[in-house]
This record gives structure tokens, sequence and C-alpha cells, in this order.
């Protein structure tokens, strides 16, 4: 499987995606969504505003040794951009400054691929930080440079956040791939034994579930139950919690409910589903986030849109706080993803 | 009006069927959220019930409505087929064993 912008397809363009989002795959009247904005008017939360922003986001390349078919970010090891040391450094300055960031999530394509990413990491600590990296797992095994990374996530004491669609094989390889449930089963095994997911180890490992398919997830606490149960059981794996989190639809999630033809059902049961005390708690409430080229979002979707922050400089370079605390988000028709039902953010599920 | 008794984009109308009787249905939906919710038996093993029963009382609405709760909650096709299985086979057992008040009646009447 390549990327969407490797095959050419139309959805590559962000524009493209806007598009369908707005006004239905064919303009068709049948197809017009209550707008986002509305939702949110309705129970006072328009214009959105961030809280305290306290996570910054970073996305440093596009670049994936998987090619999952639900990935937002049209990620895949075709996808060669990737944040130069120059953007790095303009975001140290900006970590270095504004002492309200307390945790840099550092996201991908595969992080570990960016080859600065080990400085990056080690200049983020120099300054203090909480550093989450979301390492899809089987990078770990993909290249013997990548063997070592679990001892290098314990030295600098990262937050290992990783997607394991299901506990089963079956599921997880239909949506990321043949052969990944059992690499990833060995990379958790790897992250074991240098403590990550034990207690007391102040290791955090957690792991990430989202569906494999056209509908939402079930309750997270029940879910997290039973992957501790069943990964103890089969594999002896720990780990410590689980974020159930909804797929919005966008990019290669958005192309495969279009091809599946659940389009139109999964927008209509995302907005069913629209949970105000879900929208008052969005993650694009208190993070910001960075584009491989420095230009800044609200969040990773938006980038993925090519929907820049609503501020006057749009650029890491440009970067004044007041008028990132000051702005508002910027809203459009996949936002009913991360409000439907428990809420969805990078943490899991916002309401219980 | 339309020609057919099933409509698909009727199960999206449940919800409404309070406009002609409010109180009972809100009762409905409270006693139904309440028997679904995690409690003796958790909600994902309900769900599998839920499934068993649609195809034994055969409605559409409710076998759209539990194969996708069902497939959700984290069951598998094979588990969820299995459940089909048993349903079905109650279905026949309970018409087949009749079949004994069948004999007992021709045993009754026969030479
Ligand atoms: S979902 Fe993650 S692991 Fe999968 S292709 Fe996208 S970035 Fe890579
Ligand atoms: S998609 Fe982004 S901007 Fe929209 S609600 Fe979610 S986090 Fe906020």
């Amino acid at each position: 499987m390549k990327s969407l912008k490797a095959q050419g397809n139309i959805l590559a363009d962000a524009h493209e995606q806007l598009d369908i989002l707005e006004h239905g795959v064919n303009h068709d009247d049948a197809f017009r969504l209550v707008p986002f904005q509305q939702k949110l008017e309705a129970i006072g939360l328009f214009p959105l505003k961030p809280v305290a922003i306290d996570v910054f986001q970073v996305n440093i390349g596009k670049m994936c040794n998987q090619v999952c078919r639900h990935c937002h970010v049209d990620a895949g090891p075709d996808r060669k951009e990737i944040m130069t040391r120059k953007t790095m450094y303009q975001c140290l300055e900006v970590l270095q400054k504004d002492v309200s960031f307390k945790t840099v999530d550092l996201t991908g394509g595969a992080p570990e691929m960016n080859p600065d990413f080990r400085w990056f990491v080690e200049e983020i600590r120099k300054l203090g930080k909480h550093i989450i990296v979301r390492c899809n797992l089987t990078i770990i095994l993909a290249n013997k440079k990548y063997h070592d990374l679990p001892l290098f996530f314990k030295q600098h004491a990262i937050e290992v956040v990783s997607s394991l669609p299901y506990f089963t094989r079956n599921r997880t390889d239909r949506q990321r791939g043949d052969g990944v449930f059992e690499d990833s089963i060995k990379a958790l095994q790897m992250l074991n034994e240098v403590g990550y997911g034990k207690e007391n180890s102040g290791l955090l490992l957690n792991l990430v579930y989202n569906p494999a398919g056209a509908f939402l997830p079930p309750s997270q606490a029940n879910l997290e139950k039973e992957y501790k149960e069943a990964l103890m059981k089969e594999y002896g794996i720990s780990f410590n919690n689980l974020f159930a989190i909804t797929n919005l639809p966008i990019s290669r999630y958005l192309d495969y409910l279009l091809q599946s033809g659940n389009y139109e059902k999964y927008m209509e049961k995302l907005i069913t589903a629209f949970n105000p005390s879900a929208a008052a708690n969005v993650m694009c409430r208190n993070t910001l986030s960075v584009g491989w080229d420095g230009f800044m979002y609200d969040c990773d979707f938006n980038q993925m849109l090519d929907l820049k922050i609503d501020a006057p400089g749009k650029h890491i370079a440009a970067y004044q706080a007041a008028d990132i605390k000051n702005r508002s988000i910027v809203l459009n028709q996949h936002c009913y993803g991360c409000t439907a039902g428990a809420g969805s953010s990078c943490g899991g599920a916002v309401t219980t | 009006m339309t020609n057919h008794y099933y409509d698909a984009a009727d199960l999206g109308k449940f919800g409404s069927i309070g406009e002609y009787q409010k109180d009972l249905a809100d009762k409905f939906f409270a006693w139904y959220g309440a028997a679904f919710a995690d409690s003796a038996l958790s909600a994902k093993e309900k769900s599998l019930i839920a499934l068993a029963v649609a195809h034994a009382v055969q409605c559409p609405y409710c076998i759209d409505a539990y194969s996708s709760d069902a497939y959700e909650k984290g069951w598998n096709e094979a588990q969820m087929m299995e459940a089909v299985h048993i349903a079905a086979a109650i279905k026949g057992g309970a018409a087949l064993v009749h079949g004994v008040q069948m004999m007992n009646k021709v045993k009754e009447i026969a030479m």
C-alpha cells in the first residue's frame, strides 16, 4: 500500500478533503450536515478559545515504516517531509521562553525516523520538559539502529504512547498491515524488559485503541481492563493506560470511508453522538501543534487539513505567546470526531 | 407513504417513538438503558445476547444495531455467528419439540 500522495489520489489535497467534509461527495442537498460551528454556538462555546496551553505537539516528519489504512497523516515510507534542525532550534527557542509548555508531544510518521530525533529529545530534556513519543512499536524492530530505542526512551524518562488497535492479530493487521501485530507484541515485550509499563518504575507505557472500521470506540475503562487481561495472559505484557480514540474523517480514513460506502453514515453517527461536555474538553484547547515545516496549527488534524492557526504569525519563528493564547480555534466538520460520545483526544476519552 | 414495511432510516427515528406517548416511551428508554448497563453481566456480554435475540425475533432494526454494537464492543465475526447459530438452534429446537405434541395427538386419534 502507498500513501495517498504517492497514489496521486485527489484526497492528498487538503482542499478536496475539506470540500467533501463540507458538501458531501456529490454536493448533494440531501447531505447537509449541521455545521460544527452551529453546534458549538448552541452550547455557548463559539468562538472556541484555548484554556491553559501546556502541550507543545510537534510532527517531526511524515516518514513512517508503516502504511496504516486509517492514517490521518497519510504517512509512509514514500513520504520525505521531515523537520530540519533549523526548525527544531526555533521550537526549542519557544519552549525555552514560554514556560507554560510543560509537555512536548513528539509525533510523525514515525518520529524516530527523523535523523535529528535523538538530538532533539536531548535538547528538550535539558529544558526540563516532559516528553511524550508517539511510537508505532514496529519501528523498534524495523532496523538494527532502532533496537536500543527502549533504553534511549528510558534514559530520558520519555512517556511512550503506542497504537495497538486491538489485542488480536486479525483486527490489528487489517488496519495496520500484515505482521504488525506480531512485531508490536515483540516491541512491547522489549519495552517491558527495560521497565516500561511496570508498577513503580515511573516509566509510562500507554496504548491507544482506535476502531478498525467505521464505528465508534466502546467504553475506555472496560476496554482497558480487557486489554490488560488479554495481553498479560497471552503474552505476559503489562502497560499503564489505554486511550480509546475516535478516527477522524480525514486523509486515509476518509478514503476508507468513501471506498467502503460508510462516509455519510459515519458522519451522521458522529453528529448524533455529539456530546457538549466532550466539546468543552477538546485537545486543541490546551495544545499547540507544529508541523514538520514549522507552521502552527490548533491540532494534528487541522495540520493535516492545512488549516493554519488564526493568529498574525503562522510560523513558529514568529511565535507570540499573547497571540496564541487569544486566538480562536479553527473548526470544521471533522471536529465532530473529537466530540462524539465520550470524546476523543490524543489522551483518549475526555469524559467518563 | 412508502410501499415497503422496513426502511433502514427508521432505526434512527426510534427515539421519536415518544411523540405519541411520551411517558411510556421515557419509561421504556430508561429501563432499556438500565437493562443494558454493566451490572451482573457486562455490557459487552449483553450486546452478544441482544444480537442473538434480535435474530430470534427477526427484527432487522435490532440486527443492524446489535451487529454494529457487538462488533464495536470487541466480539469477532466467528463469535457473532456462533451467537446467531444459538438463536437458530433454539428456534429450530422450539419448533421441533412441538413435534412431541403432534405425535401425542396422532397417537391419541390413531387406531
Ligand atoms: S498511523 Fe502511525 S504508524 Fe500508521 S502509517 Fe500513520 S504514522 Fe505510521
Ligand atoms: S479536530 Fe482539532 S480543532 Fe477540531 S475539535 Fe478536534 S482538536 Fe479541536
